[in-house]
């Protein structure tokens, strides 16, 4: 039994240290973002003018900014923003890239073609404009910044996909199915989809760090949520118009921006550390 | 002689050898290499064949095709008078004719354990299982494995044991025909011993036709009842194993079994060495294709190109076979 999980994949994992680093920061955002109401000590909205821009106290843990709210408190319902940003806005460009992508890699050759182009086109265009593009005809919000991401980012997803399943296409386990009579659905879900999610799974815990810095950055643009909002985002962009005399808002909603990037980082260089055997074998 | 259950004319196979504006520039002829040219072949219900020839000669080519996997460029192939040149039904066609791959760890799905791939044909041809596990382990057993296996991943298998999954496979739902390529590839020779064993004990059992691909020519008496040799895609010389290995006609069939080492060292034999490389796809020679190798070519060997002429059992394509009583 114990020998048993040594091997599996969450077993391998817990065996190095830089994983059990990104798994106890993700686990300690999901936790924060779960339980915000509880672990806040003050209401987020609330403003208390006569404590405005307090250092850091035992009242006020991280201070408060220039509304007198409290800067803890507003990162814990921030964590639940950044969260749900960045699952919802992983799992639908994962979805769609990953369904192009496999139509690209088995599908015909022009059709390959016409999906790359599209991907390029896509993958050229730089984030922020197109955020800026967008954020001029859609209406402020989270699902405008959800949507800036899944059509900036879902090619990227596509683009692996495509690659994997071109290089199965050929295999010769997918020959042997296909001279046994297997239909092109049945090699594409049964033999292809499971070979293709390991790099895909691992992509996706790389980039959901980047959506939710996305995030921040539209929402410091003043783009991204509504203004009151707690975004961490928003409370960078609070804390930078008061940098030079109240720096420990800024540096405050810098800090879970940080944290989580390297988390998910870390986990994503680490499941391909372990998914992957060639670079297992190198380490 | 009953009905042959597999029967090539003129078969033809070619690969795109340009692409694109090149492809549009160069002269029809020089688009496309041809990996087959001009193959006739019968199969007799419940005989083997062995196909063999030097790397690169289309013997894989060929099985390919024979199973769809490749598109033809011209010829006909009939199976079980059904014409495979004609856009059959691939997926009844299949159900009939299993097939066999060199690698025999790389031709099983990696993500898919051992029980999930031996019962796939009959997911694939809506067949009834039954009971599934104890059709898995009978199939399995069948194969010379024990139900032990069941749960496995393919990289988990040996070479040897990957190979017996990969018959049980295919006789997984009593094809009539079997296309083996190089069953044997890769697996050491007393594991060889007992692949070939068990392909001969379910020939025998199941009335089963079977074309084998083989590099190997030791395994030939034990396997085949006929060979066929090929050379640049054209079939040099057929006929009975024990014909074929003793007095081979075609001086390339001839070239080719002195090259297969003689397990008596007591015993010499003359080894002929050819000359040269096998020429390309794309700069056929002239006339009789391996007159540029052949230690006996004559003058109009590089200009007129020999026929395919059947004698007895046997058939040679040379103008000048080697004679049997020398």
């Amino acid at each position: 039994m114990m020998r048993q999980f040594r091997h599996s994949l969450l077993g391998r994992l817990l065996a190095d240290p830089m994983a059990v680093f990104a798994l106890t920061i993700i686990i300690g955002l999901v936790v924060v973002a779960i339980f915000a109401d509880a672990i806040s000590p003050h209401d987020h909205t609330l403003m208390n003018l006569a404590d405005r821009f307090a250092p850091p106290s035992t009242t006020y843990w991280l201070g408060t900014d220039n509304l007198g709210r409290d800067t803890f408190s507003r990162l814990a319902q921030g964590s639940r923003i950044a969260l749900y940003v960045a699952l919802v806005a992983v799992s639908i460009s994962g979805m769609i890239g990953l369904i192009l992508g496999m139509i690209a890699g088995f599908g015909p050759r022009w059709l390959d073609n016409l999906l790359l182009f599209i991907f390029d086109t896509l993958r050229a265009y730089p984030t922020i404009i197109l955020a800026l593009a967008l954020a001029a005809l859609l209406p402020r919000g989270l699902s405008t910044v959800i949507i800036v991401v899944v059509i900036t980012s879902f090619s990227e997803y596509g683009r692996v996909v495509r690659t994997q399943t071109l290089s199965l296409k050929n295999a010769e386990f997918i020959l042997a199915e296909r001279a046994m009579g297997a239909s092109p659905a049945r090699m594409v879900f049964h033999h292809i989809l499971p070979n293709v999610l390991g790099p895909f799974f691992i992509l996706a815990a790389m980039n959901l760090p980047v959506v939710i810095t996305i995030e921040a950055g539209m929402s410091f643009l003043g783009i991204g949520v509504p203004p009151g909002t707690p975004s961490w985002g928003a409370t960078l962009k609070d804390g930078f118009d008061y940098i030079r005399n109240t720096p420990w808002i800024i540096i405050a909603g810098g800090l879970p921006l940080i944290l989580v990037t390297l988390g998910f980082t870390f986990l994503g260089e680490a499941l391909r550390d372990q998914l992957d055997p060639k670079l297992r074998k190198s380490r | 002689m009953t009905a042959p259950i597999l029967t090539l004319r003129d078969v033809v196979v070619e690969f795109p050898a340009l692409r694109g504006l090149k492809a549009m520039m160069a002269p029809r002829n020089a688009r496309h290499v041809q990996a087959l040219s001009g193959i006739s072949l019968d199969v007799a219900r419940g005989e083997t064949l062995a196909i063999v020839g030097e790397s690169g000669s289309g013997k894989t080519t060929l099985a390919r095709a024979i199973n769809g996997l490749l598109p033809l460029a011209g010829g006909e192939i009939w199976f079980n008078d059904m014409a495979l040149h004609q856009r059959p039904d691939w997926h009844a066609i299949r159900r009939q004719m299993a097939m066999m791959f060199q690698d025999p760890v790389g031709s099983l799905s990696p993500r898919k354990t051992v029980r999930e791939l031996v019962l796939e044909p009959f997911a694939i041809h809506g067949q009834d299982v039954g009971n599934p596990s104890q059709t898995a382990q009978r199939l399995l057993e069948d194969a010379g494995l024990n139900a032990d296996f069941l749960n496995r991943y393919p990289h988990q298998l040996s070479g040897g044991q990957a190979r017996r999954v990969g018959v049980a496979r295919a006789l997984a739902l009593n094809p009539a025909m079997v296309l083996a390529d190089e069953p044997t590839a890769g697996l050491d020779v007393s594991v060889q011993g007992e692949i070939l064993n068990l392909l001969n004990g379910i020939k025998a059992e199941h009335g089963l036709t079977t074309i084998i691909i083989t590099h190997n020519l030791n395994i030939l008496r034990h396997i085949a009842d006929r060979i066929a040799v090929m050379y640049l895609g054209r079939i040099v010389e057929i006929g009975p194993v024990t014909q074929i290995m003793e007095q081979p006609r075609h001086p390339y069939t001839a070239a080719l079994m002195s090259a297969n080492p003689e397990p008596d060292p007591t015993t010499r034999r003359a080894r002929i060495i050819l000359s040269g490389e096998t020429p390309a796809l794309t700069a056929r020679p002239s006339g009789c294709e391996f007159h540029p190798r052949c230690p006996v070519a004559r003058a109009d060997c590089g200009s007129q190109i020999p026929e395919l002429t059947k004698a007895g059992p046997r058939a040679v394509s040379c103008h000048y076979p080697i004679s049997e009583n020398t």
